[in-house]
């Protein structure tokens, strides 16, 4: 790659059209629900901007975000983000391994000290100094470390890297943290999911490029645009909600009718995305439009919530035998204090039947 | 672990077992106390007791004639809030799973915007008590803290689960922990206030029919 390259050479030397490159900022433009000039805005600042230096760690997950993005049903999406940024060190897409893949991010992080986005997927084991996950001898906690120090800014991909994700499920035994808890003195966008949506991902990437600065985020690093509505208020089951119409089980009348999974431990009411608005597989469906509830899977502990099947109003803890507990020990307060009161009964009765023998000539 | 899972978990855990603890106290301590002497004869023609309980209990279901004009509001209005709350608590669907996971056993819910509908009738009438006994001079001076404390406990609950489903002022996640959290409140607070009559006004008014049969009282 020319050093000096525009994304706009890069474009028009793989004979992408202005046309196809309108079309791809309005693609996400609207999905990030910026207002309509924003389109021909990203499009022209694309053209100029000079590709974004990025380098993507990989480490507790089990790459499904990066085939969230690869394997993108959109190929405007999947293949301009390729064209957006300048993809210096990837593990699982370089050709390089061993010494030479190692030699390449030294490399890039040296040419592009300050100025480029790292990409992390994959939570970071800290326990025994994150011996349980180590790439070419590093653990993660080394390589995050002295990569991040020279980064511009962090994008934590997926629920593994914003929040811990499965790694950091109970009883975590890799003592296993997300990315924001390692980096602290750079900003770090989480774009969680398990995995997260392709576009949130382009499309975050692609805004940090077009206006250079980071996207509005919500109290938990997400940006907005995609994790601004809980899914449930976007469902289209919705309806059946506010009815009070519930399936009770996968396969009967209100299954087969399309009524809402509430009852069936849906978490579209506490999960914030964009699946039902972007959804997946080039917008065909998402998990509740296939019939299956919402596992809230781009929410912190998303594993750890009392189970997939339990619906949101009921309890998580285990209540039976604290209540049996619970009875027993109130039973036996009870017994005790109706003994008591027994006993001081009679002894009042005793004290009264020998006042009353005194008195008696 | 976010308010949610809090008030899930450990808040109802606690909840129940407060609960569970302070029914069976009070419940047994009562029941194994010793009974008191009768001390006077049965009248002649006068029920059982077991008659006696239960023809007062249904005689005081609706005042008794000197006393009709003062008890109306306050009878009818207890009447609304109390059906209120049974048709809210049993009647709607996430409640019924609740219920269903709690004791296993479960029935179909009400449509959503009756039960919603019922809530506001409800909250009216709790507030109206409320205002009642705020107004009512003799009420007032006859109120505690557990007058107070048992309408707060039982007020919240509807108060936030219609916020809840109304998505308003805060995310539903937040609404929802708040409405639970409110419910573990109200379980916490029962056995040890006036919430209690739920089970022992049965015993009380049993107590009392037996009693005034006995001596052939008819009010």
């Amino acid at each position: 790659m020319p050093e000096r390259e525009t994304i706009g050479d890069v474009l028009a030397r793989r004979g992408v059209s202005r046309r196809a490159l309108l079309k791809y900022t309005s693609t996400l433009a609207s999905v990030m629900a910026l207002a309509p000039a924003a389109s021909r805005a990203m499009a022209d600042a694309l053209a100029k901007a000079h590709r974004q230096s990025v380098i993507w760690l990989s480490f507790q997950e089990c790459t499904g975000c990066t085939e969230s993005l690869t394997r993108s049903f959109n190929p405007n999406i999947g293949d301009l983000i390729f064209d957006v940024i300048s993809l210096d060190y990837h593990e699982t897409l370089q050709a390089a391994s061993g010494f030479a893949a190692e030699a390449a991010r030294e490399a890039a992080i040296a040419a592009n000290k300050g100025k480029f986005v790292l990409v992390v997927d994959g939570s970071v084991s800290t326990k025994d100094g994150g011996i349980y996950s180590t790439v070419a001898g590093k653990t993660n906690l080394q390589l995050l470390q002295e990569t991040a120090k020279d980064a511009l800014a962090v994008i934590a991909v997926g629920t593994c890297a914003s929040f811990g994700g499965l790694p950091h499920a109970d009883p975590n035994p890799t003592g296993a943290v997300p990315v924001s808890d390692i980096v602290k003195d750079k900003p770090v966008i989480n774009i969680p999911g398990c995995p997260p949506i392709a576009e949130a991902i382009a499309g975050t990437v692609a805004y940090i490029v077009t206006f250079g600065k980071l996207p509005d985020l919500d109290q938990r690093n997400r940006p907005r645009a995609f994790y601004g509505d809980a899914i449930h208020d976007r469902c289209y089951r919705r309806p059946f909600y506010d009815q009070g119409l519930f399936a009770a089980s996968f396969d009967d009348e209100g299954a087969r009718k399309g009524w809402c999974l509430y009852e069936l431990g849906c978490k579209g009411p506490v999960t914030y995305n964009a699946c039902a608005t972007i959804k997946w597989n080039g917008g065909v469906s998402y998990p509740i439009q296939s019939g299956h509830g919402c596992l809230g899977c781009s929410e912190p502990d998303f594993w750890d919530k009392g189970g997939f099947y339990k619906p949101l109003s009921t309890n998580t803890g285990n209540d039976a035998e604290i209540v049996g507990a619970a009875v027993a020990a109130g039973a036996a307060v009870g017994v005790a204090s109706a003994l008591i009161a027994r006993h001081r009964k009679r002894k009042a009765q005793t004290a009264k039947a020998a006042a009353k023998t005194e008195g008696q000539p | 672990m976010t308010l949610l899972d809090v008030a899930r978990g450990p808040a109802l855990e606690f909840a129940f077992a407060v609960f569970a603890i302070g029914v069976a106290w009070r419940l047994l301590s009562v029941l194994l106390l010793p009974w008191a002497t009768e001390r006077s004869a049965k009248r002649p023609g006068t029920p059982s007791r077991a008659m006696g309980a239960i023809g007062l209990f249904v005689r005081h279901l609706w005042p008794a004639g000197p006393f009709r004009r003062n008890a109306l509001f306050i009878t009818l209005n207890s009447y609304v809030f109390h059906l209120g709350l049974a048709i809210v608590v049993f009647g709607l669907a996430q409640h019924i799973v609740f219920l269903q996971n709690a004791f296993g056993v479960s029935w179909p819910s009400l449509p959503s915007g009756v039960v919603y509908v019922v809530a506001v009738i409800t909250l009216a009438t709790l507030a109206a008590a409320l205002a009642h006994r705020l107004t009512s001079p003799v009420l007032r001076l006859l109120s505690t803290f557990n007058d107070y404390m048992s309408w707060f406990v039982t007020a919240a609950p509807v108060a936030t689960g219609l916020l809840a489903v109304s998505h308003l002022w805060a995310p539903y996640e937040t609404l929802l922990a708040i409405h639970i959290l409110s419910v573990a409140l109200l379980l916490a607070w029962f056995p040890f206030g006036k919430l209690m009559h739920s089970f022992l006004v049965f015993l009380t008014r049993s107590e009392t029919g037996a009693f005034y049969s006995r001596r052939g009282v008819e009010i």
